[in-house]
């Protein structure tokens, strides 16, 4: 049987993380159709048809469906089981959100955060913050499976065209009402998906001293990222935490500044391909994840950082 | 309003996790255990919520082995007013405690069921999301502000892209994020006043539902070690390592 990938999106475009699980539910089977629910999403419908791997959009369209609320996405999902072996999204906060719903509705164990696609029915997924992987098979007849996006990579996204099709809406669920998304809008790139994070932590001291980060990520194109500590003491908005309960973030370049490396930490980047640590504190287990680290007073460091990244030549974008 | 909030044991967040040689889990002999960070959150939302005056009754449940009632007897040191231990051997997958905390929902009637958005034993993050689809209540996932308002709460929640602000109608399960709150200590008196409050046992093959697993953990193994890095003399140092050796600048 074929599966169905549960888009991500702002009604407008897709999200980029749907292409990473897109390419991960073709690995589970080659027939994949997508479900695209919104409120004038047809462009981001269109985006979808055109993704390769994707067989047949279907489109569900309904004013309670634009701000994406599970109680209103689950009962459409339901419906279209049927026809799926297994029922696919990117275990981000939008799919941790809805998958579980899902799940329940159709009596189905879920198996959550995926990073490895090891059959249709076996799966290699992080436990205890990725100090342990799990290989998990499910014995359910219909699956319910969420994807680390970070773990695979994103489908081409141009040169398919299949067809779209439209579903009916399902009724409105009225005991939850939306009323506000305050989204950060920032020009630097996304912390899920940018080649570049540089990171503040604890040692910051204050939300004033990230300016010290920002000019670097900036100088760098990179993107912002915080550990909790950082994000809990309000230097930083909660969008910025990388960790076992905030962002995975697998970069090919990790800066860690003035973050000792609780194991939650350590839980959402030591996949990063290469991880510099900056700290004054030449024990903090951030060192032992480090494949450089320099041990000094972030704040001679970051401007000293600065000036030699201003001496080059050239800086890879 | 009753609150109803779920605990869960599991290894402490601090303990460093040894996978067995075997690979058929991870050591819990002779290791610290402790409630699930996020659910000792939802706790002290519930006793900020009753010190409000906006709730009259905090129950806390829990399901799992014998020990597991440590973390009820914790939660009712901190002010819950009554425990349930749901007494099951071995763990269960999230599918099955929802269904349990299903029958308990049945029977203690709350208007609102708190837990820790997630577990970080298993990192599911299923059990709330499945128990308000088993009940069809409303659900506020990932939480991290609730203003209670009569027979409504309005709920931020923490998104990807940064915060969502809802309204929930009672009743509804809230999931609690660990920026929610900063849970109190339990004083010693309390702790002491805490033996003295009900547990009520209740054993899950009473309760009539199906926790057989769906799943099977063919292996848990160790992840991939990084090889050991190396410390740098300065910032210049550091730049030209980064810029000719590892080449991603």
């Amino acid at each position: 049987m074929s599966v169905l990938l549960i888009a991500e999106h702002n009604n407008k475009e897709l999200r980029p993380f749907t292409l990473n699980a897109a390419t991960a539910a073709s690995q589970i089977d080659s027939d994949v159709h997508a479900v695209i629910i919104g409120q004038n999403s047809a462009d981001a419908a269109k985006q979808l048809s055109e993704l390769p791997v994707v067989k047949k959009v279907l489109s569900v369209e309904g004013a309670h469906y634009e701000n994406f609320t599970a109680e209103n996405f689950a009962p459409v999902i339901v419906k279209l089981a049927d026809n799926y072996s297994h029922i696919v999204c990117s275990a981000n906060t939008f799919g941790k959100n809805l998958m579980p719903r899902i799940a329940a509705h159709l009596d189905t164990s879920q198996v959550s955060d995926i990073i490895k696609v090891i059959s249709a029915d076996t799966f290699l997924r992080p436990i205890y913050a990725g100090n342990a992987f799990a290989t998990i098979k499910s014995n359910d007849t219909k699956k319910c499976v969420t994807i680390r996006p970070t773990s695979f990579d994103p489908c081409e996204s141009a040169g398919g065209s299949a067809p779209i099709e439209k579903v009916d809406a399902s009724e409105e669920f009225s005991n939850t009402k939306f009323i506000k998304r305050e989204e950060i809008k920032s020009d630097r790139p996304e912390l899920g998906t940018a080649r570049i994070v540089v990171s503040g932590g604890r040692g910051m001291q204050s939300g004033d001293n990230f300016k010290l980060i920002t000019e670097i990520a900036d100088k760098l194109g990179a993107a912002i990222g915080a550990s909790r500590a950082a994000v809990d003491a309000g230097y930083i908005s909660n969008d910025h935490q990388v960790g076992q309960t905030g962002k995975v973030v697998v970069p090919d370049l990790y800066i860690a500044v003035g973050i000792s490396g609780a194991i939650q930490h350590l839980a959402g980047m030591k996949e990063s391909k290469v991880i510099v640590a900056i700290n004054k504190d030449g024990e903090a287990p951030i060192f032992s994840v480090a494949d450089y680290g320099l041990e000094g007073d972030l704040f001679e460091v970051l401007p000293q950082f600065m000036e030699e990244l201003n001496k080059l030549n050239t800086i890879q974008k | 309003m009753k609150i109803l909030v779920a605990v869960k044991r599991v290894i402490d967040y601090n303990v460093q996790i040894r996978v067995k040689e075997d690979g058929t889990g991870v050591v819990t002999d002779n290791v610290k255990m402790s409630t699930n960070p996020p659910d000792d959150n939802a706790i002290e939302e519930a006793v900020k919520i009753k010190e409000a005056g906006k709730a009259t009754e905090i129950v806390a449940v829990t399901v799992g082995e014998e020990k597991a009632q440590e973390t009820v007897r914790k939660a009712l040191a901190v002010g819950a007013d009554r425990g349930i231990h749901v007494k099951v051997d071995g763990t269960l997958e999230p599918l099955a405690v929802s269904k349990i905390l299903q029958k308990i929902v049945d029977k203690e009637k709350p208007d609102l069921v708190f837990m820790g958005k997630q577990a970080i034993d298993d990192d599911c993050n299923q059990t709330g999301q499945m128990l308000s689809a088993l009940l069809n209540w409303p659900q506020a996932t990932f939480a991290s502000k609730i203003d209670v308002k009569d027979n409504k709460l309005e709920v931020t929640r923490e998104i990807d892209e940064g915060l969502e602000t809802i309204e929930i109608n009672v009743p509804a399960i809230v999931t609690c994020d660990l920026r929610l709150n900063e849970p109190r200590y339990a004083s010693l008196p309390n702790i002491m006043k805490a033996k003295k409050k009900p547990i009520e046992e209740i054993a899950a093959s009473d309760l009539g539902v199906d926790v057989s697993p769906r799943l099977e953990q063919l292996k848990v193994e160790e992840p991939p070690k990084r090889k050991a890095g190396i410390k740098v003399a300065n910032v210049a140092e550091l730049v030209q390592k980064l810029k000719n050796e590892a080449k991603v600048i």
